[in-house]
């Protein structure tokens, strides 16, 4: 699976970083996604999967 | 259906009246004629407001989610054919300055990013011992105080209020003026000169705090305003006030009837609620919180936009200038996404609900009002085990005409 995000999109929901803690995180300065994995492990596919489906700015994209 | 016409030249007597009528005996479901539209062939249904003009309702999840993620359609209330809420929301359209809950994007983004920081999933939970102590008290308050009690005004008004006082960096010594005019803004029994009273003490309070805050900052979204954006000049005091303003009331009123209406239907599911009161687990209790989200949908009156351009949709067409209103009750209670939907289930995953709306203008404050819904469910019902009604349910007012849905009182005894 490869993740990439678009800054300029997100709208600081955090909801990324609640569905996969270990995939995403926020900048301190203004809550934009930060990407800590890009390349994640198998066992974490379906909670990014779940980041993607939640994403309100759809800023999140998968390639399975 | 036609949908070349535009619906302002079409005969309105025929569209049926939004918001729509609940059932009487069914308080937390939307409403049936809205609920039957699901299951039309077209995305879009005609409906008619308050003030006789006509626009498209969507209530499908599917249809919702493509386009509230379409930026040819605009929350600005201030265009023509922008589908209001009320009189007086259409004055102070036609009046008042816009905040960015009712700004397109590029600039909606500017000034949302400016409040972001301290809503992260961190620093929202480095708020929870704060937020958890405020909770305990207001128990405690309540089990000294006489039975039976309002729950609404003992506990889910307040609680919220000293939250949001306690991230704007409010002093503790006003956290009372600032929560009776909050309060004085968000009750039905105030005139329109009370309210507008109370928003300009508000307003003026909170532009005195700011300029205090621009010589002595804390560790608060207020100084972070004052400090980064109004000392740099990319914000005046008013547009700063604005900003706290927003906060505020969106903040205060939705989470206050959330806790309200959470707890009537944790009370009308008793095993729901055992399981509920029995679990330590946070993962249980984020589960249920996003069930009662999604179950309750509060925000029922609808995301509302307007189209900018001619919109061509699943086989129909939204001409520009044409009011859209998204029924995020019926999204999350549409079955092709939520099996057995009109069912309260706590253990469900309920993740991907819009009761915070979806697209750009996502409800900021989510990640606290989760917060706080998971502090007071994880402690009410164990600290009060034996809490119940004092009147019959379908004697409790249901705020069936409000623009956020919850109790007006909820008279309750242990
Ligand atoms: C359970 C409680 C809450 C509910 C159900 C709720 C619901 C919503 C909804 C439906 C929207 C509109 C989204 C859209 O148009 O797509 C919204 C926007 C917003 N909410 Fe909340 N909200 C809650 C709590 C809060 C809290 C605690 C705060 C802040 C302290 C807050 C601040 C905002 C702001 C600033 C917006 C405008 C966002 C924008 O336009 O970019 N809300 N909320
Ligand atoms: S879910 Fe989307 S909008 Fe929210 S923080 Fe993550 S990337 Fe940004």
């Amino acid at each position: 699976m490869k993740v990439t995000i678009d800054q300029d999109k997100c709208v600081a929901s955090g909801q990324c970083v609640t569905a996969a803690l270990d995939v995403f995180d926020q900048r301190d300065e203004d809550g934009i996604v930060v990407l800590l994995d890009a390349n994640p492990p198998a066992h974490l596919a379906d909670d990014v999967r779940q980041a993607a489906a939640v994403c309100p700015a759809l800023a999140i994209i998968i390639e399975e | 259906m036609t949908t070349t016409v535009n619906p302002a030249e079409n005969d309105s007597a025929e569209a049926p009246v939004y918001p729509m009528e609940r059932a009487s005996k069914c308080p937390f479901d939307p409403p049936p004629v809205q609920q039957a539209m699901l299951d039309q062939d077209s995305p879009l249904a005609k409906i008619r407001l308050f003030d006789d003009s006509t626009h498209w309702l969507v209530t499908r999840y599917a249809d919702q989610r493509t386009l509230l993620s379409d930026d040819r359609l605009s929350v600005d209330i201030s265009k023509p054919g922008y589908p209001h809420e009320s009189v007086q929301s259409k004055d102070a359209a036609e009046g008042g300055t816009l905040s960015f809950a009712t700004i397109d994007d590029p600039e909606h983004a500017r000034l949302r990013r400016m409040v972001t920081a301290p809503f992260t999933i961190k620093r929202i939970e480095a708020m929870r011992p704060a937020v958890q102590r405020i909770t305990d008290e207001l128990i405690d308050d309540l089990l000294a105080g006489p039975k039976p009690a309002d729950l609404v005004d003992a506990f889910a008004l307040p609680l919220p209020s000293l939250v949001i006082s306690e991230l704007l960096g409010v002093p503790y010594d006003r956290h009372e003026f600032f929560q009776d005019h909050s309060k004085t803004f968000i009750s039905r029994t105030s005139t329109d000169e009370e309210r507008m009273g109370a928003v300009t003490e508000l307003a003026t309070y909170l532009g005195g705090l700011i300029v205090e805050k621009m010589k002595d900052p804390g560790d608060d979204l207020l100084s972070q305003i004052a400090h980064e954006r109004v000392a740099a000049g990319e914000l005046s005091v008013p547009e700063a006030i604005q900003m706290a303003v927003l906060l505020l009331i969106a903040g205060h009123e939705t989470t206050a009837n959330m806790i309200a209406l959470s707890t009537v239907a944790l009370l009308e599911n008793p095993d729901q609620l055992q399981a509920l009161r029995e679990t330590d687990d946070p993962k249980a209790v984020s589960a249920a919180v996003e069930e009662l989200l999604r179950y309750l949908t509060i925000a029922h009156n609808g995301r509302r936009q307007v189209a900018l351009e001619d919109i061509e949709h699943d086989g129909a067409i939204i001409r520009a200038g044409e009011g859209v209103i998204m029924a995020s009750d019926s999204a999350n209670r549409d079955p092709r996404v939520f099996a057995d939907p009109d069912k309260l289930d706590l253990s469900r995953d309920a993740r991907q609900h819009m009761a915070f709306g979806f697209g750009v203008h996502q409800c900021l404050g989510q990640p606290l009002a989760r917060m706080e819904l998971q502090v007071v469910f994880s402690t009410l019902f164990k600290r009060i085990p034996t809490l119940r009604l004092a009147v019959a349910s379908d004697e409790l007012p249901f705020k069936y005409d409000g623009i956020v849905y919850g109790v007006h009182k909820l008279p309750v005894t242990w």
